[in-house]
């Protein structure tokens, strides 16, 4: 960004962003009265803030913009990232949730 | 001896010192907010009974709060434009906006969440719900306060560099306002995660 028309020409679409981001806040808010399931109101919810987030990282952080080396340095990140969600969620389906007896509580076992 | 990258970007990368190292930062901080995420989705599912969000917490009072920090991160983003048309005035408005948007971020989470919900005894030993709720919400709210404290130094004392080195002052409020941009974007996760569903 070098001239003043560029930067006049930024904060017109930083206003125009700044729009975007309000009506998708209304639409967050009318998703968790709707009235459908926990499934799709996750995924709906998820799919407006990621939209929010993109539009805030995308334009009021410059990433559209960006060099090479941040979008590597992001790209690790995310990689660590889907991994921990990956090896944390790994474990759903083995013991969480399953309620533990102790010996002592449970009779006729010892 | 001058730190050589300061101001003018490495030629190798395009960058100047200081964005590549709030980047790094930045990528630290996804790690610690999605090790949180990730516990939360965890221990939501595993479960026998979970509360609605928005049944425990106040809808509005999140929603004000998400406005406001949306206004902040335009206002931010407007200090640092400001500098590049060498407008100080403007910069030191719109920064001084983003510092008063922040407290009041504070002054409702503080006095409208957190105080009701300690006085009636909604507190992490209820359930793992207000565990989440306060480790999460808590810890965005000691972003939040690390962001106003580094803002207030720039639009403080820290702005007397505008006089001497100008480019590298923007800098500064480019790096600043990036940091206060990722405390937007973790909110704007929080906020449906944690309120609505």
């Amino acid at each position: 960004m070098d001239s003043t028309q560029d930067v006049k020409n930024e904060i017109n679409l930083y206003l125009k962003v700044f729009g975007a981001l309000g009506v998708l806040t209304v639409f967050t808010v009318a998703v968790a009265y709707l009235n459908v399931g926990i499934g799709l109101a996750i995924l709906i919810a998820m799919i407006i803030a990621t939209a929010k987030g993109t539009l805030v990282v995308g334009f009021f952080m410059h990433l559209l913009h960006e060099k090479k080396m941040i979008y590597l340095i992001l790209i690790i990140t995310l990689v660590f990232l889907m991994s921990l969600f990956f090896i944390t969620f790994g474990t759903i389906g083995d013991q969480v949730g399953v309620k533990i007896v102790s010996e002592s509580d449970s009779s006729g076992i010892h | 001896m001058q730190v050589p990258f300061t101001v003018k970007p490495r030629p190798d990368t395009g960058l100047y010192n200081a964005k590549i190292g709030i980047w790094l930062f930045l990528a630290s901080e996804v790690m610690l907010f999605g090790a949180l995420f990730s516990s939360y989705i965890l221990l939501r599912m595993g479960a026998s009974t979970w509360y609605v969000g928005s049944e425990k917490l106040s809808v509005p009072i999140g929603t004000l709060n998400t406005i406001v920090l949306i206004i902040s991160s335009v206002t931010v983003v407007m200090s640092w434009a400001s500098l590049k048309m060498n407008d100080f005035k403007k910069y030191k408005m719109y920064m001084g906006l983003t510092i008063v948007l922040g407290f009041v971020f504070l002054f409702v989470k503080i006095l409208f969440e957190y105080v009701p919900k300690i006085q009636h005894n909604h507190i992490p030993s209820e359930h793992n719900f207000y565990a989440i709720y306060f480790v999460l919400t808590g810890l965005h709210a000691l972003h939040v306060i690390g962001g106003l404290v580094v803002n207030a130094y720039l639009w403080g004392p820290g702005s007397k560099m505008w006089e001497v080195e100008p480019e590298r002052f923007s800098n500064r409020i480019e790096v600043a306002g990036l940091y206060w941009h990722f405390v937007d974007v973790v909110w704007i996760f929080l906020f449906p995660t944690i309120y609505l569903l």
